[in-house]
């Protein structure tokens, strides 16, 4: 594996070998020196075009851990804000030696597009493009799950994941139908019709528009962020109505399975998708998935960078 | 190919290193066995049994795994990280056993003793391994050995174990690697 740019580029071993390199590197986390040799000499470039805290301090602490040099470049303060062209960011990135590019940028594509490229012979990691996916918060997301309620398994056979709201912008959606389906969970996408793609029928999972008909019988419900900033126009009448229908508060968690859990990618709208009351209980694993994201995005760095420059086969 | 070890050679030859590490140490009040995976792992899971069997007393046995302080990532596609299990009495202060099935260029013996270093600072640190094959390139001698088994540099040692392999046996091909 040279990029990650998409869970749509992984299949169902290697995703399992991501998360099982992520569990052992997640005692490196816990124990007393937190750092490894593994990839001393590498650097590594947070390219983030749009703002972020969790993705890009994760991806920062990961590369950290496995002594990679850090090089952050945000467009705020950047010449990316003079209007510089991706083409040229990343030929002066490859002037300087970057051996993995983390990128995060507001336009679908663009982390392919650097890929695909002759600009620059690092790897890509895709941090998020636009509305359509972000594979390493999936990644964690599946961890998360795996690790509170994995039944012993290596996969999510057997489990239902709820993921609710505002799905047509959402590349964490995306990157989560797709991995979770692959780990053999049953996805329900519950959102206003407003809300939902066109295309959604092709995806593997269900639709509903109904929350409460839904929540009693999933063992995840995973609340997504209503993405104001991406909203040009009106997909519902107002905040009231939406959180009224679509949100997460601490009447729905009573009719929530014995067990199941809360999830969140953050930021959260507090009192909009998820009530504040929710979001600091018991059932909820958000900070969790902040920890087990600095794990996975370790194995993820592993995997693509680890390994020498040859291509060989995969033993 | 020719069959270095028999499955009762590779018995005797456990037994034997069980008793030398217990009269090296003294008994197995401070020992702590570390297998390498994986088929150090299994080995150090056997010697555990037999020195319980002789001691009469459990005795603290993990594994540890080495390939995050390898030199030698860059040169070959990324590996599997193994589990590493470290007993719950931990290291500090004892007298660590390492255990691997063939000693070769020594170089997996350097990075378990830098992935030691992360975890505490043990009283000694000794190694024992089924094989030794020759071929050091880094200054580390084993403390127990099963068998010194002289090989020319482009034969392979293959040990088999029956919780893996279906069988006990070591075994030398011709050949490159």
């Amino acid at each position: 594996m040279r990029h990650l740019l998409s869970i749509a580029d992984l299949n169902k071993s290697e995703a399992i070998s991501i998360l099982d390199t992520a569990s052992e590197l997640a005692r490196v986390s816990d124990g007393a020196v937190k750092k490894l040799p593994t990839l001393r000499g590498r650097t590594i470039v947070n390219l983030f075009a749009e703002d972020s805290t969790r993705t890009r301090i994760s991806f920062e602490a990961a590369a950290k851990r496995l002594s990679a040099d850090v090089i952050n470049f945000s467009a705020k303060g950047s010449s990316l804000s003079k209007g510089e062209s991706l083409k040229d960011t990343a030929m002066t990135l490859q002037a300087m030696g970057a051996d993995a590019v983390v990128i995060r940028h507001p336009a679908s594509g663009a982390a392919q597009r650097l890929a695909d490229s002759h600009w620059m012979s690092g790897s890509v990691v895709n941090a998020g493009d636009g509305t359509h996916e972000h594979p390493s918060q999936a990644l964690l997301d599946a961890f998360t799950i795996r690790k509170h309620l994995g039944m012993g398994g290596s996969d999510l056979t057997g489990l239902s994941v709820a993921i609710v709201g505002d799905i047509l912008h959402s590349r964490v959606a995306r990157s989560n139908v797709l991995l979770l389906s692959m780990l053999g969970a049953k996805v329900t996408l519950v959102a206003p019709p407003t809300l939902l793609p066109v295309g959604i029928d092709s995806w593997p999972a269900t639709v509903s528009y109904d929350f409460d008909s839904v929540i009693p019988h999933v063992d995840v419900v995973m609340m997504l962020r209503v993405q104001q900033e991406r909203m040009s126009d009106l997909f519902f009448p107002n905040a009231r109505e939406y959180s009224r229908y679509f949100g997460l508060n601490t009447d729905r968690m009573a009719c929530m399975k014995k067990g199941a859990i809360v999830m969140h990618p953050g930021p959260m709208n507090r009192g909009l998708e998820i009530s504040a009351e929710v979001a600091d209980s018991a059932r909820s694993v958000i900070t969790e998935q902040v920890t087990n994201g600095v794990s996975v995005r370790m194995a993820i760095l592993y995997v693509l960078l680890a390994g020498g420059a040859l291509e060989v086969g995969s033993n | 190919m020719s069959v270095a070890l028999s499955a009762q050679d590779i018995n005797r030859a456990l037994t034997r290193i069980s008793h030398e590490i217990l009269e090296k140490n003294q008994g197995a009040t401070n020992i702590v066995l570390l297998g390498i995976p994986t088929r150090g792992a299994h080995i150090a899971a056997r010697i555990s049994a037999i020195i319980g069997s002789i001691e009469g007393a459990e005795v603290p046995t993990g594994t540890l795994d080495i390939t995050l302080f390898r030199d030698d990532l860059r040169m070959r596609p990324p590996r599997a990280i193994m589990p590493t299990k470290i007993p719950a009495s931990g290291i500090e202060g004892k007298d660590v056993i390492l255990i691997d099935d063939v000693l070769f260029s020594g170089r997996t013996i350097r990075a378990a003793l830098d992935a030691l270093g992360e975890i505490g600072r043990p009283r000694t640190v000794q190694l024992a391994a089924l094989v030794d094959r020759g071929h050091r390139e880094l200054p580390i001698k084993a403390d127990f050995i099963g068998k010194n088994l002289p090989t020319a540099k482009n034969q392979s040692v293959k040990v088999l174990l029956s919780e893996i392999d279906g069988r006990d046996e070591v075994t030398i091909e011709e050949g490159a690697e």
